[in-house]
């Protein structure tokens, strides 16, 4: 990873490092060329998406393609974080991907609420999970086109 | 055309009918067109969704689950009605896909700004168009969690 700029094709936030392996797997799977930087709390991830603490090397107009997002985390409620990406003039243009084992109406409402870009939950079943996150990354890598960066 | 309207999941936005009708034809192929509603111009389309003018008295009961939108649209143009879908209270939650032979950086930047869900530039070859249009169909209709209303 090259830490001067940590440029990135998809930001992984996830707190679950199976979860987050899983997620590694199938996307190299699909074939696809990507660079992925994976975060495991809120905080990081904030850190992360503007360009604070230990980021503070990047530019928060420079986001990734896509951010694969989890809902529950320690430190700081993904939903929250969702609200935050999408209410910056530097970041609001980012797609935001929801990837989570939760199905409550609420925070699907809510998700859509605050502006995410898709919805997805996480399969149980370890074959079916492969090939559902395989599809998405193929969908917002090659087929979605990303945002030109903010001037 | 007052075909009762009941549940919709795709509404196709497109006023060439070429283009509508292979978008038509690769979603076919995976079974998606039950409920597809297809208009040709902006100003039908926002008659549709907010249920006026002609549609006031057929209004949707159910949906859309994807908006698939062209930018160049007769009437009115497909940013603006970009712009009133996510503006809207009652609309913004639908996941809208911009679907467009524009490559333009100041249209993919603008969609993104007013909140699209998705941006795709339709290839100009025949065989890729029908494989862009089927894996997206896939992915909002099958992968996607739709919203569901805020309480």
């Amino acid at each position: 990873m090259n830490s001067a700029t940590n440029r990135a094709d998809i930001l992984l936030v996830e707190d679950n490092a199976t979860d987050a392996e899983l997620t590694m797997l199938a996307l190299n799977k699909s074939n696809l060329v990507h660079t992925l930087i994976w975060v495991k709390d809120g905080a990081e991830a904030l850190d992360y998406i503007f360009a604070s603490g230990a980021y503070s090397a990047r530019k928060a107009t420079d986001g990734p393609k896509v951010i694969f997002l989890d809902l529950r985390m320690p430190k700081l409620n993904g939903i929250e974080m969702l609200r935050r990406i999408k209410n910056d003039n530097r970041t609001r243009t980012i797609p935001v991907v929801v990837l989570t084992s939760s199905k409550e109406d609420l925070d699907i409402a809510t998700s859509y609420y605050w502006g995410v870009n898709s919805y997805i939950s996480k399969p149980v079943e370890f074959d079916a999970y492969v090939e559902k996150i395989s599809q998405m990354g193929i969908y917002w890598l090659t087929i979605n086109r990303p945002p030109p960066p903010i001037e | 055309m007052n075909n009762a309207m009941k549940e919709v999941e795709i509404l196709l936005i497109e006023d060439n009918p070429t283009d509508a009708e292979l978008a038509i034809h690769a979603l076919k192929q995976n079974n998606l067109t039950n409920n597809l509603v297809w208009v040709k111009d902006g100003a039908e389309a926002l008659d549709l969704i907010f249920s006026t003018g002609t549609y006031r008295e057929n209004p949707i009961t159910t949906g859309p689950k994807v908006i698939l939108l062209d930018l160049r649209l007769p009437k009115v143009d497909g940013i603006e009605v970009l712009r009133r879908l996510k503006s809207d209270a009652r609309t913004r939650i639908i996941p809208v896909v911009v679907l467009t032979s524009s490559k333009e950086d100041r249209d993919i930047a603008e969609s993104y700004n007013l909140g699209v869900n998705s941006y795709i530039s339709k290839p100009v070859e025949f065989e890729e168009f029908v494989k862009v249009v089927s894996e997206l169909g896939m992915y909002w209709l099958l992968m996607n969690h739709p919203p569901v209303p805020v309480k």
